[in-house]
């Protein structure tokens, strides 16, 4: 138990550690495998000196720098205005399957419905627009990377959204609004002037990782982004696998540039934070009862409706072309149905389908012992963790991936390791364990410790304490927290491609191969079980206590 | 190993301090099998951190010195579980996942193998509580007088050596207070126990019919 | 001293793998090959191609016991960046790459830096059927010579799909397509040039475009490239505006570009597979009024190879599926058009009539061209022309 933590950070900051170091040698031209025996710039060289280079940096930090502030604007104006209504306490569940659907399948399903051919403009057409072919029009793919920032929203936006959830529990938000309205302020104008400064310290750290995440990530990008030129994270797995092997210094080097915009934005949204709690104190200060707040938050609920509706589409639309035997433009639905298509992917599918499912049950099983052992070893010491520990979970979360994936598949080739299933399990639970964590450290920590106080009164041990008392009462916060890192395994793009060297196929490895434009049957196909997965992990969290725990009222209040 | 059968509980020169500070000066005194004790104070004083460490759970936090013995034994280095001492809270802390009768089980030492012989003596246990039948009812379930009567009866069925109630009466009005504190003092009594009270309520002082220790602010800094 | 002791170390490895090829008896190697498991590495944006495979993969292991691993890939070049990274971290031998569906610029690579075990294809048995008089593309990939390091499987010629619905006047040349598009703005577009059907199509219009088409068979030197491609610019130039999405945004493959297609987002598009029509019809990819369509004076056609790294952990297995592919029966499965629909690398006169037949009794289409409507097959100019111009075509249209 006391090894726990030591072997929590071994785990997954360690390969980080490593993989970093890993990249940015080969970014200053040090790689002597291939030749590079010298510390020299020609990597960066060369990247500065590619065409595309700076529309790429530049797509690439606005869709990122925008992405977030819309995401957080949305998110919170969104919180401002439905705390109120009763159903945001249940507000997880119906976010549920946008959540559990990983990046990619969401982007594959809303590239289909934003194209000029896509299902909206098949609903709509010809009787209201006319069109029997559809426009020269670029929503998907374009320079701007307006579809980039779309695809990355309907994620993000209600991640923050159940992480405010998450923080206002821990204050008491009652009371605060009740004092707020009495003195005269309405009811989004109280929250955004009494709540929100009080939880935003929880909602940082998720948010630097929604920034991370927006200007890092590959496969949206692929599926969603530009490709002339891509942005940066997506330039550098480009040229990682490019067949002339010199291209590994200037791919290193965009992976480091990346890196470095990063700790840039979010260095630069720090900054902009410090300013902003001044303004916003004298704002506040100013007393006025009616600001522009409700209106702006109106707006971003409305948007947030708009970002649910879309998701939910896209995922539909998908699982509508799985069962589908023929849809032409610009018919609103498929013109034949059939089961056939499943039962000839069916081959296809099982095998990436048994190995998602294994290598996340695997990842989450290891994540899980290392958290309990983590949370339980914290208990028992009685110990609070520093405010460190929280941005060390984060730091997976907090790095591009490309820029220390790579550094750890040549540790891995050269350990021998690569291409195997245990090597990609071990890549995700270095995302893993941190979500797990984040999921299951605040149910667990606010187990009442009286009751460990009385079962070790009663004569129990330590051990039996953890398996007779405290885990079959935390059961649903721990397979609610199993679920979402099970989500999460399943998501996972580049570090099954880059840990599993290609040999090990996903679903959603092959649906982003797929995305590319094969049958969309068969990728609305992978799309429906990369989104489906997950859904049956959450429910079956939701569904197995509540079967287990049918006859016992004390356990049915959701904590 | 009943090691403490009508033993006494002694606490000898027990001294808490936190953060620099002392919380409670050197306290020396006899629990006599059968007694109870009051501990009084205000909130804060440290009756509660006090009765943690009696039963080994006292946040490292705390600096302690002194011992704690049953009888001649000292418990002071022992892990909570081999203490044998019985606490009562004032939730019941029912475990909300077991029966009631497995919440009994669970405290039901492994000495009783036969399972007949256990469920004898859970049944007993819930009669004494005028609780019979109830052994397949959901904890959440039963009134809150109930679920007290449970909850002591639980911690009586771990054959404890010292009894421990941390304002186990808070929670109860008035009408149910009286009668549970008279189940609590007559079982005490009636297994020999040297029971410890801690408690804001003067009532509940008189009702034990014991010493009483006060551990005012002024005797305390 | 010591680069003499290098190079002598280098040439001494490259030797005992030639050596070890040379002396290998078929027998041995299929009794080797069993049990092994064969990781090919083969792009798998197709499902046709994919269910191919697969194929392959349970015919292979009902016959030889080997079990065929299909590593999927976005692009080869993920393979041959893979067979690199095993050399840089020493792993000479198992390495994780048996057999890689190759050709072209990727196959130089891989053969100028010593990465193929081989020549192997004289040990194949099949191999005797293999066309190398009039399809010389099996010979010579590229105008690189391939001397056994590669063995061929399937063949390919740049046809023009166009559904005939909506296409009223069929280009014949690259001056009449931009001549279409100039009257169909948006209705026309090509892959990406970084993908080889993208490139291709450039290279076909640089074919009728260049002064002197026979200065392509040779490498591309600066003065050469900047004067033979000059024409090819200035007619992009012109087609660009006219493209789909104006010419800023290009579908990444062939199948992404059928995608728009089907779904009428262009009305023409280019095709490596001269049976792409009738196999998308089939497969229901593509609407039934799909037809194809050949440039005059002919159009480029190349073969696809499959390639052994020098450090494949299942050589034997990889050579006995080289060989498989090359058996007349599965080269009848692959140009039906409801399997895959590739035309063959085999010589009909050299196959027993019994083969003879199985290609005549082969499926037809109205959307399937016939040989004699395929016309000449221009070959393959030098790899170097592919990397510059798509190295200029980056240069120049990537903002």
């Amino acid at each position: 138990m006391r090894a726990a933590p030591a072997l929590t950070v071994a785990v997954f900051l360690l390969p980080i550690a490593a993989g970093l170091v890993g990249t940015l040698l080969p970014a200053f031209g040090y790689l002597p495998a291939i030749g590079g025996s010298a510390f020299n710039l020609d990597g960066w060289r060369r990247l500065a000196s590619y065409p595309g280079f700076r529309s790429s940096v530049a797509v690439t930090l606005t869709t990122g720098v925008v992405t977030s502030v819309l995401a957080v604007f949305v998110a919170f104006g969104f919180c401002a205005i439905a705390h109120g209504l009763g159903w945001m306490r249940r507000i997880g569940g119906w976010l549920a399957p946008i959540l559990a659907a990983p990046h990619s399948a969401i982007a594959i399903g809303l590239a289909f419905l934003i194209a000029p051919s896509g299902w909206i403009v098949r609903a709509l057409s010809p009787w209201l627009t006319g069109w029997t072919v559809p426009p020269d029009v670029a929503t998907v793919g374009d320079a701007a990377g307006f579809a980039l920032v779309l695809g990355l929203l309907l994620k993000e936006v209600p991640y923050l959204v159940l992480m405010i959830v998450g923080a206002m529990s821990q204050v008491p938000v009652q009371q605060h609004l009740a004092i707020a309205r009495s003195l005269g302020y309405a009811s989004t104008e109280s929250w955004v002037k009494t709540i929100l400064p009080q939880i935003y310290p929880q909602i940082r750290l998720p948010i630097y990782a929604v920034i991370a995440f927006s200007l890092s990530v590959v496969d949206v990008a692929l599926i969603l982004g530009p490709s002339n030129p891509p942005t940066l994270a997506v330039l550098a797995v480009r040229w990682f696998a490019d067949a002339d092997i010199q291209f590994y210094f200037p791919a290193a080097a965009a992976a480091t540039l990346l890196l470095l915009l990063v700790v840039a934005v979010i260095a630069a949204w720090f900054g902009v934070e410090r300013i902003a709690i001044g303004l916003g104190r004298r704002w506040i200060a100013r007393g006025r009862r009616r600001s522009g707040v409700t209106f702006g938050a109106s707006v971003a609920a409305g948007a947030f409706g708009i970002v649910f509706a879309l998701s939910l589409a896209a995922l539909v639309g998908m699982a509508l072309w799985s069962f589908a035997v023929q849809w032409r433009f610009p018919d609103a639905l498929p013109q034949a149905w059939s089961l056939a298509n499943w039962m000839r992917r069916l081959d296809g599918l099982a095998v990436p389908a048994w190995q998602t499912l294994l290598i996340g049950a695997m990842a989450t099983a290891i994540a899980l012992v290392l958290v309990v052992g983590c949370l339980e070893n914290e208990a028992r010491a009685r110990r609070r963790p520093g405010a460190g520990a929280l941005w060390m979970l984060y730091v997976p979360l907090l790095v591009p991936q490309v820029a220390f994936l790579f550094g750890a598949q040549v540790l891995l080739v050269r350990a021998n390791f690569d291409g195997t299933l245990a090597a990609v399990v071990w890549a995700h639970l270095i995302f893993v364990l941190p979500y797990l964590f984040l999921s299951l450290a605040d149910p667990w920590r606010a187990f009442d410790p009286r009751y460990a106080r009385t079962a070790a009164s009663l004569g129990a041990s330590p051990a039996r304490v953890l398996f007779a008392i405290k885990l079959p009462i935390l059961l649903r916060p721990v397979l609610i927290a199993c679920a979402v890192a099970f989500a999460v395994s399943v998501g996972q793009y580049l570090a099954t491609l880059f840990a599993g060297n290609g040999r090990v196929a996903t679903l959603t490895t092959d649906a982003v191969t797929l995305a590319g434009g094969a049958d969309r049957r068969v990728i609305g196909a992978y799309s429906l079980l990369q989104a489906l997965f997950p859904l049956l992990a959450y429910l079956f969290a939701a569904a197995l206590p509540a079967l287990l725990f049918a006859r016992r009222r004390g356990l049915a209040a959701t904590p | 190993m009943n090691r403490g059968a009508f033993a006494p509980l002694r606490l000898d020169a027990v001294r808490i301090g936190v953060g620099g500070r002392a919380l409670i000066l050197p306290l020396t005194f006899d629990v006599a099998p059968g007694e109870c004790v009051t501990v009084m104070g205000p909130s804060g004083c440290g009756k509660s951190t006090l009765l943690a460490f009696i039963s080994g759970t006292i946040d490292p936090a705390f600096v302690v010195t002194g011992r704690v013995l049953i009888g001649a034994t000292d418990i002071t280095a022992m892990a909570p579980e081999a203490r044998r001492v019985g606490m009562q809270f004032q939730d019941d802390l029912l475990f909300p996942h077991l029966s009631v009768g497995e919440n009994l089980a669970f405290a039901l030492r492994p000495h009783v193998r036969d399972r007949t012989e256990r469920r004898a003596r859970i049944e007993h246990a819930l009669a004494e509580a005028d609780l019979a039948g109830f052994a397949r009812r959901d904890p959440a379930t039963l009134s809150g007088g109930q679920r007290a009567r449970v909850a002591l009866m639980r911690t009586l069925l771990a054959e404890p050596d010292v009894l421990l109630l941390d304002e186990p009466f808070n929670k109860l009005d008035a009408q149910l207070r009286g009668d549970f504190r008279r189940f609590v003092f007559d079982h005490a009594a009636e297994r020999g126990l040297p029971t410890l009270l801690v408690t804001h309520d003067a009532t509940d002082a008189r009702a034990a019919g014991g010493r009483v220790i006060d551990l005012a602010w002024p005797l305390s800094r | 001293m010591r680069l003499f002791g290098v190079l002598l170390l280098l040439a001494g490895m490259g030797f005992g793998a030639a050596a070890q090829a040379q002396d290998l008896k078929w027998n041995e190697v299929v009794a080797k090959a069993r049990g092994q498991t064969v990781n090919w590495n083969a792009w798998a944006g197709d499902e046709k191609t994919n269910a191919f495979i697969a194929w392959v993969g349970e015919e292979v292991g009902r016959r030889y016991g080997i079990k065929v691993n299909h590593v999927k890939l976005k692009d080869t070049a993920e393979s041959v960046a893979r067979v690199v990274a095993e050399r840089a971290a020493g792993r000479n031998s198992d390495g994780t790459v048996d057999l890689i569906w190759i050709n072209g610029p990727n196959f130089l690579a891989m053969k100028q830096q010593s990465l193929l075990f081989g020549p192997f294809t004289h040990v194949l048995p099949n191999f005797a059927y293999v066309d190398t008089a009039r399809k010389r593309s099996n010979l010579i990939d590229f105008t690189i010579p391939v001397d056994g390091f590669e063995s061929p499987w399937r063949m390919a010629q740049i046809v023009f799909v166009y559904d005939s619905k909506r296409v009223q006047q069929m280009p014949g040349s690259a001056v009449e397509l931009l001549a279409w598009a100039k009257k169909n703005p948006g209705r026309l577009t090509h892959p990406s040039v970084r993908n080889f059907l993208g490139a291709t199509f450039l290279k076909q219009a640089l074919y009728e475009l260049a002064p002197d088409p026979s200065v392509l068979q040779t490498p591309a030197t600066d003065e050469k490239f900047a004067a033979v491609t000059t024409p090819l610019w200035a007619w992009y130039e012109q087609l660009l505006p006219a493209l789909w999405r104006q010419g800023r945004q290009f579908p990444e493959n062939g199948p992404a570009q059928r995608q728009l297609l089907n779904d009428a987002e262009i009305d023409l598009m280019i095709s490596f597979n001269p049976a792409e029509a009738a196999v998308s019809i089939d497969a229901g990819l593509l609407p039934d009024s799909v037809r194809t369509l050949v440039f005059a004076k002919g159009t480029i056609g190349n073969t696809s190879f499959v390639a052994i790294p020098y450090n494949a952990a299942s050589k034997e297995g990889a050579m006995v599926v080289a060989d498989f592919l090359l058996e007349p029966a599965t080269q009848a499965r692959a140009q039906d058009f409801r399997q895959m629909g590739n035309f063959t690398v085999l010589d009909l006169s050299k196959v027993s009539p019994e083969a003879r037949k199985r290609f005549d009794d082969l499926p037809k289409s109205p959307a399937l061209p016939t040989n004699a409507e395929l016309g000449t097959t221009l070959l393959e100019p030098h790899p170097s022309w592919m990397t510059r111009i798509a190295a200029e075509w980056e240069k120049r249209y990537t903002k």
